[in-house]
């Protein structure tokens, strides 16, 4: 019995019944693009997600410099007003929405499933369609440059700066519909890693043995599922306005402009604590690995990780604190905001004693987990200080704010993800990135990140305000923005650094053992890069790190003594195969989901009908496209719905024909040998399954029948 | 060695900040550091202790950070350390201290936020109608009968009430060294205070995002005298006397050939709306959103093709010859 991503046998391909909804024929191939075009497989996905985000890193950092080379001198004359102000629209709505969000999906993907002890996500074709409508919606957006002009209106799109009066071009229709489709994909995919999450733990793992990357990516879902849709209503309000004259946000006849800030930082605030959780998620597993002691606080990490994602939905209106809103509701967000500080700073302890009295290894992860701790601080300083909301009424809309949030999402989100980077490459692509680069990549980050960003407190302070093309020399900042410039090169350089690193990783191809650096978690028991089906047998767990409680005792005084056999998991090079009852070296017996087309066709549908909505407007109201756009989505949902999560195998076939007539196909097709592969599987070991523990990634027709109700 | 680097670039990059930002006062019109009037003081008085306090918290964890690393580094690879898995005398310690100091700069905070709220009231105050446009700025002063654009005049040593409200977009206006900023937002009224504690000019402007020319929204807050004020009051609510001869007179016909009569309001002459009202121009130091010094050679580059000067400005390029142009400016140098 083979799994369904091997090449299957001629055999088998003459055996196979056609019966899907017959839109396309089932796709099988195991290699090449095609393969990873139709992949619903959690770790491929999760590597399109990087490998893409970082494309988008690219633009938004060449974006970046150009920003800075604008201002690098006074009356600068490198971009226009009108260039300048797309560009930096554009440069923060790509690092928002397509950088650190999708690099952290990237690890929400590949990781977490590993971290949990699952073989997929609860729902693999859902995860591909959330990373087709990403890209689609990525691609949608950039079209913009090509067809007539960028969005300008900053990535907070206030109006009516956005409205049809002040902005009467496509690039706010853009960027209103590019978002859309970029929710629905963050949506989607804080659904599927939710119910991962909730159901798909290992036998054994509770929530509080839970891997803490992965909790941090639970509290983010969370926090996406609620945000986005806040976002959603407003863009729709705001495409309301634009396409068909109404005028939610039109002072003159009665709408009301305050209210997009509200619902954009209602959204917006939480979106920020989506950023910037996953990053400490990865610090928090970076830091014990490398300090040889577990997470100082545990518990303390996991409910101030819950507290700032609950805080985070009371503090948008500190985004507003020069609207005017009186003070009452100023005091109000004044004291919410700086008590957001207080659980912050306690992981910011937390971490710091993990490191204390450690046995540290200053590799390049750790070094960016050390940075990220140093730098995120500053970040939440200032924080602090925005929150004195008198004198915010002097920093607000200056480069000091400029300067905070990248202390907190380039210092804090895109540290942390470095060091995630160097600590899982390894995992990922079973090849080492070189250290004495890493460190070489490390060190210019930092002095880079510092100068570019250090200098725009001072900047901010100083009155320099945010979002303009050019300045006076009469105003004295030319010092410390050209300083700021030199660094935005500087980081440029390390990007460069990094991937260079990359290449040569490729190129050399020094291959990584299934756990290099000694880790704690379920992730590293497993070969380096994982098998497709990821884990041979599902682990049970007994504890938290419980990859490492394989490995080590406490002896009395508390210090780790490696167990003389360890239970090292599957991923040494000499660990013999285990004793499969299907005696397959190949697959293990394990069904896994087959690779479709529908994702991929039902998001493909968004763009079309976004392009629809941005030329129906100046197409004298003539929708057509946005119909055809729907139709296409539909028709992949529909066949996606008809279609089996996995195709049948050679055993089922026979209980398909035994069963045929009365039982509807496409589920006894997903069912019956997933069914059985769990029930042996927990069997042998007799785990105890935690939260409904399901070793079956397969997900029961899109969200159709639920596996349950296959039983024959 | 890399540490050392590394410390020494936040150092000096510290050290120099606040060495600039000590001794810099000149160069920097804009620098909230350096509060010139009672408003921008209070801001900046209570912000003062909270940078000091951030200050101590960024040297106590920087340095942590930094002992750990290099105290715990590892020497061999046999080390096993002391597994701790939290402590949470220490933990409820760091989550306590935190919030008390958090309390503390909390009630500064609120005292603070009544007392910029309160509005000025009492027989000095001056009131002033602040309209935002793209991209210049409107100051109507009820009961005084004048209207003047992008330069605030003042009385110095005296609360001026603003009153704000948008003709368009959202702006912000933020003159840094006498107040914090305040929304502009069309449909709403903002009330602040500001004052001056000596005569001078302050400069100030827009730091809501506004549009194309969003940067080239400057404003000027001009503070007199007490008795300045009052002759500045008297000079600019006159009506403009108008030239009959000569190239200014001529200017003044093409004033209303050429539509400008349309969009400026010359007091006396024409009743235009759209742009900033011009009758008393010549008493301004700047003109176009605080973007250009009047003199006659901006207004010659500005009146050949405005929307070249300034991105997206509403008054178009009228196709002038430069012999119209002399003209016209002949005739707003008679706008004193």
């Amino acid at each position: 019995m083979t799994t369904v991503l091997e090449p299957p046998t001629p055999d088998v391909l003459a055996t196979t019944p056609v019966e899907d909804a017959g839109l396309m024929r089932r796709p099988t191939e195991p290699q090449g693009v095609w393969s990873w075009i139709t992949t619903v497989d959690h770790k491929r996905i999760g590597i399109l997600y990087g490998v893409t985000a970082f494309i988008f890193f690219l633009a938004g950092g060449i974006e970046a410099l150009l920003l800075r080379l604008q201002l690098a001198k006074p009356n600068g004359t490198v971009l226009g007003a009108e260039a300048y102000n797309e560009v930096f629209t554009m440069h923060g709505t790509t690092m928002v929405f397509l950088v650190v969000m999708p690099l952290s999906a990237a690890f929400f993907n590949y990781m977490m499933p590993l971290q949990i002890g699952a073989r997929d996500v609860a729902f693999p074709r859902l995860n591909a369609f959330s990373y087709w409508a990403f890209l689609f919606g990525g691609l949608f957006l950039y079209s913009s440059f090509l067809l007539g002009g960028a969005p300008d209106g900053g990535w907070f799109g206030y109006a009516p700066n956005t409205s049809i009066v002040f902005s009467p071009g496509h690039g706010i229709d853009f960027w209103v519909y590019g978002l859309q489709i970029l929710g629905i994909a963050s949506t989607v995919s804080a659904v599927n890693f939710i119910v991962t999450m909730l159901n798909m733990r290992a036998p054994g793992m509770t929530l509080m043995r839970m891997p803490i990357f992965s909790w941090m990516t639970l509290i983010s879902s969370f926090l996406i599922l609620f945000a986005m849709p806040v976002i959603t209503v407003a863009l729709f309000l705001l495409s309301f306005d634009r396409n068909f004259g109404a005028n939610f946000f039109n002072p003159a006849a009665g709408g009301d402009p305050v209210l997009w800030q509200h619902l954009f930082w209602i959204f917006g605030h939480p979106e920020v604590y989506i950023l910037i959780l996953p990053a400490m998620g990865m610090v928090s597993e970076v830091l014990p690995v490398f300090s040889r002691k577990p997470l100082f606080g545990y518990p303390v990490m996991v409910f101030s990780g819950i507290a700032i994602g609950f805080m985070g939905w009371g503090v948008w209106v500190h985004h507003m604190f020069a609207v005017g809103l009186g003070p009452v509701a100023v005091s109000a967000f004044s004291l919410s905001t700086m008590f957001i500080a207080v659980p912050t700073g306690v992981k910011i302890f937390n971490w710091i004693a993990t490191t204390w009295k450690g046995s540290l290894k200053l590799t390049t992860p750790m070094l960016f987990a050390m940075g990220f701790i140093a730098m995120f601080t500053i970040g939440g300083l200032s924080g602090v200080t925005h929150a004195v909301s008198p004198h915010d009424r002097q920093q607000t809309d200056t480069y000091y704010v400029v300067a905070h949030f990248h202390y907190v999402l380039f210092g804090g989100a895109l540290f942390g993800i470095m060091a995630g980077i160097y600590y899982w490459w390894p995992k990922v692509f079973g090849t080492m990135l070189d250290e004495r680069l890493g460190k070489l990549n490390f060190w210019t980050w930092f002095v880079g990140f510092n100068l570019a960003f250090g200098p725009m407190h001072l900047l901010g302070l100083q009155g320099m305000p945010r979002r303009i093309y050019t300045y006076d020399e009469s105003l004295g900042l030319d010092f410390w923005n050209m300083v700021s410039t030199v660094g935005a090169f500087t980081i440029a350089f390390s990007v460069l650094v990094f991937m260079y690193n990359i290449w040569r990783s490729h190129k050399r191809k020094v291959k990584a053992p299934a756990d290099p650096w000694d880790a704690r978690t379920l992730e590293w028991s497993i070969p380096s890069p994982p098998p497709h089906y990821n884990f041979a047998e599902i682990p049970t767990v007994h504890a938290l790190d419980e990859f490492w409680h394989r490995k080590y005792t406490e002896d009395d005084d508390g210090r780790p003594v490696r167990v003389a056999d360890p239970q090292g998991g599957e991923g040494g090079d000499d660990d013999p195969d285990h004793d499969d009852e299907h005696h397959d070296d190949e697959g293990h017996g394990i069904h896994m989901p087959s690779p479709s087309y529908y994702p991929l066709v039902a998001a493909f549908g968004l763009p079309v009908m976004a392009y629809g909505m941005v030329y129906g407007r100046s197409s004298g109201q003539s929708y057509v496209v946005v119909v055809l756009g729907a139709v296409i989505l539909l028709a992949g949902l529909f066949a996606w719905a008809m279609e089996p999560s996995a195709e049948p195998e050679e055993h089922d076939h026979e209980m398909i024909e035994a069963h045929s007539g009365e039982e509807p196909v496409l589920v006894a097709a997903g069912g019956p040998a997933a069914l059985e592969d769990g029930g042996q599987e927990s069997g042998e070991k007799g785990g105890q399954p935690a939260g409904g523990a399901s070793e079956d990634p397969t997900d029961g027709g899109g969200g159709g029948p639920a596996p349950e109700g296959s039983g024959p | 060695m890399a540490r050392a680097g590394r410390l020494r670039v936040l150092w000096t990059t510290a050290a120099a900040g606040l060495l600039l930002v000590a001794c810099g006062n000149q160069e920097l019109p804009q620098n909230t550091l350096d509060p010139e009037g009672p408003v921008a003081r209070k801001l900046d008085n209570l912000i003062d202790p909270v940078f000091v306090v951030a200050g101590l918290v960024f040297v106590l964890v920087q340095g942590l950070v930094l002992y750990s690393a290099l105290r715990f580094r590892r020497r061999s690879d046999d080390e096993a350390p002391r597994q701790v898995h939290g402590n949470a005398k220490l933990e409820l310690g760091w989550t306590v201290a935190p919030a008390l100091i958090l309390l503390v700069v909390s009630v500064a905070t609120v005292g603070t936020i009544a007392d910029i709220n309160r509005r000025a009231e009492g027989a000095d105050v001056v009131n002033v109608n602040v309209i935002g446009h793209q991209w210049w700025w409107e100051f109507e002063y009820p009961g005084r009968g004048v209207v003047t654009a992008n330069e605030l005049h003042i009385p110095a040593g005296r609360p001026v009430a603003l009153k704000l409200t948008s003709e368009d977009v959202i702006h912000s206006f933020w003159p840094p060294k006498l107040a914090g900023k305040l929304d502009v937002i069309p449909g709403r009224e903002n009330f602040m205070t500001v004052e001056a504690d000596e005569p001078g000019t302050y400069f100030g402007q827009c730091a809501e995002f506004c549009g194309l020319s969003h940067a080239d929204m400057g404003l000027r807050v001009v503070a007199h005298t007490s008795g300045d004020f009052d002759e500045w009051v008297r000079t600019n609510a006159a009506p403009a006397e108008r030239p009959n001869e000569g190239e200014a007179g001529e200017g003044a016909a093409l004033f209303r050939q050429k539509g400008c009569a349309s969009c400026h309001t010359v007091n006396g002459y024409s009743a235009g709306e759209l742009g900033p009202d011009l009758t008393h121009l010549q008493q301004r130091k700047v003109f176009a959103g605080a973007a250009f010094e009047l003199n006659e050679q901006n207004l010659r580059v500005w009146l050949r093709d405005p929307p070249e000067e300034k991105p997206g400005s509403l008054m178009p390029n009228l196709e002038l010859s430069e012999d119209e142009i002399t003209k016209l400016i002949a005739y707003l140098e008679t706008l004193k």
